[in-house]
């Protein structure tokens, strides 16, 4: 098969120009914000703006709350429909198809009618936006799970711990959780990288976070926004980057399974 | 802690068994059904939450199409879905979907092929593949910056198409904030996408296809005309039908890009949410629940033609 190499090398050259054309546009001309000279200061502005950091941390802090509210949710879950409900996997399977069906923009909508007025009025709360969050969040840090639990043999260090006389929470914390580190981290990486970009749900439950600050920046100004854009993709890379390097560190045959399809 | 006691009790070798005298805790079949039982119990948070903060928003939004401004049942905000404007954007939407989709899907397959089955050097591969996962997931308002710098009337390849080649493209009709420009923007997350989804099909075509096909005289367009093409059919559709949902749905890449030019139902949804544009809530909510069947008959297809697919390539 080797004889035909040579157009193989082509789609890989348009994919690459693909790629790279707008990073490198966009990274020269984040560097024009001084007339006449390439230089950063168009990411001095970025960073001297208090609003940047602001909803940054805004968004990180939602980020966070997402993640150990996901966590919470969904490993233990995980772990019990392994062990104890096999049939429920198919179940949690398909809710995890919804957030498909449901994207951001109409998931948005459903939580302003459902929780703006009555007794669960919830709209001004930060609770609606982590929340649906966690709901975003759900299929990447399920599927994370599941295939670490589907790589180690959690019956049968079940069964090995307990006979041991271990009880619930040491198997749970000295012998599960340390097996599913690599997972774990993952979806972790994966779930901050979604959620400090997310717009859709920030923008319409009218949270001051971190997309739609960039959005806006990107009404009033020209060159910042490129530094912005440049910025985080070096964090999505960053994140991504760090997960492909733990997976491949560990066993995991799953790798590159999960990646994908972000809040767009 | 009882179900600990119940397996030590059940376990092999534990004397009463051996013996054939059913033990006090060997299991009958309703104990084991009650037991199941009862561990549906463990799931209950998980499911709560998913009904309070997934499902129900959902179930309001489609009950919500059914009703007019006062809460009464109603046919009428479907049947408006048909008015020409609405339907417009439907049509728009859907366009850019399924070119992207196309655009990404074609791309995204021959780059595969190449780091796959291609013989390229194996790091290329995984430089790709790494890299796939990150441009899948820069999307959204960085994006569209990257592209306003790049392609926008001031971007970097405007300026220097038009200094060096004197070919202006803005005069010439293209604009990043109309149909092309939007969607070369969407194909820059579907070809990564594409690749990160079709790279497992294409592990699994076997060598020996290959080469039996060969040792019967196959020239290469025969093999996969007849070989190649019908194995990966189901996964290539499946992949469309993703990217298609994935640039469907799409809505903050769009909200920075066009600013509301181009009428796509997510925009127009988000316009219905920001402030009343459609005078009718429940016109929005409907808008809505066109965007959900859609995107449930994309999936049902898409789950469809996964299960045919696993058939033959054992990804």
């Amino acid at each position: 098969m080797k004889k035909r190499a040579g157009l193989s090398w082509l789609w890989f050259a348009i994919g690459i120009i693909y790629f790279f054309l707008p990073l490198v546009a966009t990274f020269l001309f984040s560097l024009r914000g001084k007339k006449g000279v390439l230089s950063f200061v168009a990411y001095q502005h970025v960073f001297a703006d208090p609003l940047f950091l602001k909803s940054f941390g805004f968004s990180l802090e939602m980020a966070i709350l997402t993640v150990l509210v996901g966590l919470a949710l969904i490993v233990p879950t995980a772990i019990w429909a392994h062990l104890k409900v096999p049939k429920a996997r198919a179940v949690i399977e398909f809710f995890a198809l919804l957030p498909f069906v449901i994207p951001p923009i109409i998931l948005a909508f459903g939580l302003i009618r459902s929780y703006s007025s009555g007794p669960f009025s919830l709209v001004t709360s930060p609770v609606l936006l982590v929340a649906g969050y966690v709901i975003i969040a759900f299929p990447y840090i399920y599927r994370s799970v599941d295939a670490g639990l589907r790589a180690m043999d959690l019956r049968g260090l079940t069964e090995a711990a307990q006979s041991l006389g271990a009880s619930w929470g040491t198997l749970l914390f000295r012998v599960v959780l340390p097996n599913l580190r690599t997972a774990l981290l993952s979806a972790v990486f994966l779930t901050l990288a979604i959620v400090i970009g997310e717009l859709t749900l920030a923008v319409l439950l009218a949270w001051p976070a971190f997309g739609p600050y960039m959005a806006l920046m990107g009404r009033n100004l020209a060159y910042e926004p490129a530094a912005l854009a440049i910025l985080s993709f070096a964090m999505t890379w960053g994140a991504i980057a760090l997960i492909q390097l733990l997976t491949r560190s560990g066993k995991d045959k799953e790798k590159g399974a999960n990646l994908g399809a972000g809040a767009h | 802690m009882t179900a600990q006691l119940e397996r030590k009790a059940a376990a092999p070798g534990s004397g009463r068994e051996s013996a054939g005298l059913p033990g006090p805790h060997a299991a009958s079949p309703r104990r084991d059904k009650r037991k199941e039982g009862l561990a549906w119990l463990g799931l209950l948070p998980f499911f709560l939450f998913v009904f309070a903060f997934m499902i129900l928003p959902a179930a309001s939004i489609f009950t919500g199409s059914f009703q007019d401004a006062e809460g009464h049942f109603t046919f009428r905000n479907i049947v408006n879905l048909f008015k020409p404007n609405i339907l417009g954007s439907y049509l728009i939407t859907v366009k850019v979907s399924a070119t992207t989709a196309a655009l990404g899907g074609v791309l995204g397959f021959l780059i595969a092929y190449a780091i796959s089955l291609g013989g390229l050097p194996k790091p290329l591969r995984s430089f790709m593949s790494t890299f796939s996962g990150v441009a899948s997931n820069f999307a959204g308002v960085p994006l569209a910056f990257a592209f306003i710098a790049t392609l926008g009337r001031m971007g970097l390849l405007t300026v220097f198409i038009k200094t060096v080649f004197g070919f202006d493209l803005y005069d010439k009709g293209f604009s990043l904030y109309g149909f092309w420009g939007l969607s070369l923007t969407y194909t820059y997350f579907q070809i990564p996408l594409m690749i990160l989804i079709i790279l497992p099909a294409l592990d699994g075509m076997r060598k020996e296809w290959r080469e039996a096909s060969e040792n019967l005289g196959a020239s290469t367009i025969q093999y996969w005309m007849r070989v190649g093409i019908p194995v990966l059919l189901p996964s290539l559709l499946a992949a469309f039908i993703l990217l298609f949902g994935n640039a469907f749905g799409a809505y903050a890449t769009a909200y920075a890009l066009t600013g509301g030019i181009i009428d796509l139902v997510p925009i127009l949804i988000g316009a219905q949410i920001r402030g009343n544009v459609l005078h009718d809530a429940n016109l929005g909510y409907a808008l809505a629940l066109g965007m959900v069947v859609i995107m449930t008959a994309s999936i049902v297809l898409y789950t469809w033609l996964q299960k045919i697919s696993s058939k033959w390539v054992k990804a």
